[in-house]
């Protein structure tokens, strides 16, 4: 420290150098100020020559893990902020809100991406298993449901109310799928399911006005358990209103007696026991994106 | 004499540094992650020999039942590690710092020497510019193991939109193992990183903070001068070095070593 030389200040402005060079232009004092600043600098910061190696070496050093300890810090400061930033305004949403804004612009720029073009790789019938995974049985309970009583109920863009039953969708044309099914958890399974196309769907009950909304939301019909899901997505000539698993009707445990086969998303979003269906241009409640799963959850 | 010499560009420094925490946050959100299917063992016959990971792993790290919350970190910090990691390549390429980084034929034999030299079975390390052998493969091929990562990443978040990824690592499941095994792969030279920037010292250290290293300009211009007595010079410069800062270089670069562990 004591063979440090003291560091030169710059002069103070108006001060002796500015009354001695009065002759000079209005420009040339602030210009010799801006070098007398920058020299400063040159030298505090150890970025001078006319230092000595040991101060520059030693004042560079400072300088250095000044910075880096400040932002390190800093990092650190802005880790809580994120860690402990407010989940969801209003909505019940379980993941914090700068997070949430960061999934929703990765679903911007994936959405984008989305094309019919692209479909989830089919499989023979033969590579499908037949033990069919179940996780979760949110809206299954058996309490006042009875497969035989049950309707689809679609509310349509002038409110009313359609009611479907099982059999009049048997009628439609049946598209079938051996994909691999995606859980959110991590696991994959070929299975093979089929059902009706939803596109189909929209066009046999003439809801292409409602199609052309944003969203539609899905729930079971005790509505325990409901999803949202984007238009795009919803309309893929993958996604089906599945009523039969392995070539028989579904069982309980998969929905019975109809079920939403979105290959372009994980289970999550695939409902069980559809009870009913509606259109928006609002997001829908999702039954797992209020407990901080990303919304769009799309594959 | 001392001599300052510049070592780590401004760029370099802020992208390692900014990398560091940010790797540190996409490993322990895929841990979240993992956790809701963790399936990986290690089979030797019928023998499974460890199994990723024991449950007193997860609740020492509090792991469990945060899928959810370790999705959206993995999801969001992704594209800081995929930017920074681009800026990185694009500029080593357009600075010419590739040329240091970057191994050619010669690096395999010198990273060799270097096993040895550091394994203390040969005496003299072998000379280099800026990075030795070992160090350039090392370095490079963390980076080829961060665009599997980004690849592989890519093949399971998007295995639709991006099938052709997904079969090309031959398909979901396996894209899933690969994108565990390298992330295994950066703890492991993490570990080895840690432990090389401590044997290495402060000078090395300073460097990746401070952009320079000190050199003692008496060695240096003796090896120059007498390329007959180059190893012993720097041998005896390097006495001269550890005489120099005896009291004080273990307590300190022991110390700088665990700042960077934190």
């Amino acid at each position: 420290m004591n063979n440090d030389e003291p560091l030169q200040m710059p002069p103070v402005p108006g001060g002796p150098t500015g009354s001695a060079g009065s002759q000079d232009p209005p420009g040339s004092s602030k210009k010799k100020r801006r070098e007398v600043l920058k020299s400063f600098i040159r030298k505090a910061s150890g970025r001078d020559e006319e230092l000595t190696v040991e101060q520059q070496i030693r004042r560079r050093t400072i300088l250095s893990f000044a910075g880096f300890f400040l932002l390190g810090g800093a990092a650190w400061k802005a880790w809580f902020l994120l860690k402990d930033s407010p989940r969801g305004r209003g909505t019940g949403d379980g993941v914090q809100e700068p997070l949430r804004k960061g999934l929703n612009a990765g679903e911007d720029v994936f959405k984008h991406t989305l094309s019919p073009d692209h479909l989830a790789r089919v499989y023979p019938r033969s590579s499908a298993t037949t033990h069919v995974r179940y996780n979760g049985n949110a809206g299954l309970s058996a309490a006042g449901f009875d497969a035989g009583d049950w309707k689809l109920r679609v509310t349509t863009a002038d409110n009313r109310q359609l009611s479907i039953g099982i059999d009049e969708l048997r009628q439609l044309p049946k598209t079938e799928i051996v994909f691999e099914f995606k859980c959110i958890e991590g696991w994959s399974q070929v299975s093979w399911w089929g059902g009706v196309r939803f596109s189909d769907f929209i066009r046999q009950y003439h809801l292409e006005k409602e199609a052309a909304m944003a969203y539609v939301g899905m729930s079971t019909p005790d509505k325990e358990y409901y999803v949202g899901i984007d238009r795009a997505s919803v309309l893929h000539p993958q996604t089906l209103l599945c009523y039969e698993m392995n070539g028989q009707p579904l069982p309980m445990n998969h929905g019975q007696p109809l079920r939403l086969i979105i290959p372009v998303k994980y289970g999550v979003k695939n409902l069980k026991r559809v009870g009913n269906i509606y259109f928006s241009n609002e997001r829908p409640p999702d039954y797992w994106h209020e407990r901080g799963y990303d919304y769009y959850c799309g594959l | 004499m001392k001599k300052i010499v510049e070592r780590h560009p401004l760029a370099i420094r802020w992208m390692h540094w900014i990398n560091f925490p940010v790797l540190f946050v996409m490993i322990w959100s895929g841990l979240l992650i993992y956790w809701a299917n963790d399936i990986y063992k290690i089979h030797l016959g019928s023998k499974t020999l460890f199994s990723f990971f024991p449950a007193a792993f997860y609740k020492a790290l509090n792991i469990p039942y945060r899928l959810a919350e370790g999705m959206a970190f993995h999801f969001v910090f992704m594209w800081i590690f995929f930017l920074n990691g681009l800026f990185y390549v694009l500029y080593t390429v357009f600075s010419g710092e590739w040329r240091y980084l970057f191994p050619d034929r010669r690096s395999f034999r010198e990273a060799w020497g270097v096993v040895l030299h550091d394994l203390h079975i040969r005496k003299t390390a072998p000379p280099f510019v800026k990075y030795n052998g070992a160090q350039k493969i090392v370095y490079t091929a963390i980076i080829v193991m961060g665009l599997g990562s980004v690849l592989t990443g890519l093949a399971i978040y998007k295995p639709v939109q991006f099938g052709w990824l997904t079969r090309l690592f031959g398909g979901y499941g396996n894209s899933r193992v690969f994108h565990f095994i390298l992330t295994l792969g950066y703890c492991l030279f993490f570990l080895l990183h840690i432990f090389q920037v401590i044997r290495a010292g402060w000078n090395n250290f300073r460097g990746m903070v401070a952009g320079f290293e000190v050199v003692d300009t008496n060695g240096f211009s003796a090896k120059f001068a007498d390329g007959g007595n180059a190893e012993d010079a720097k041998e005896s410069n390097a006495h001269e070095a550890t005489g120099e800062n005896a009291k004080s270089a273990d307590g300190m670069n022991t110390k700088d070593a665990n700042n960077a562990l934190i």
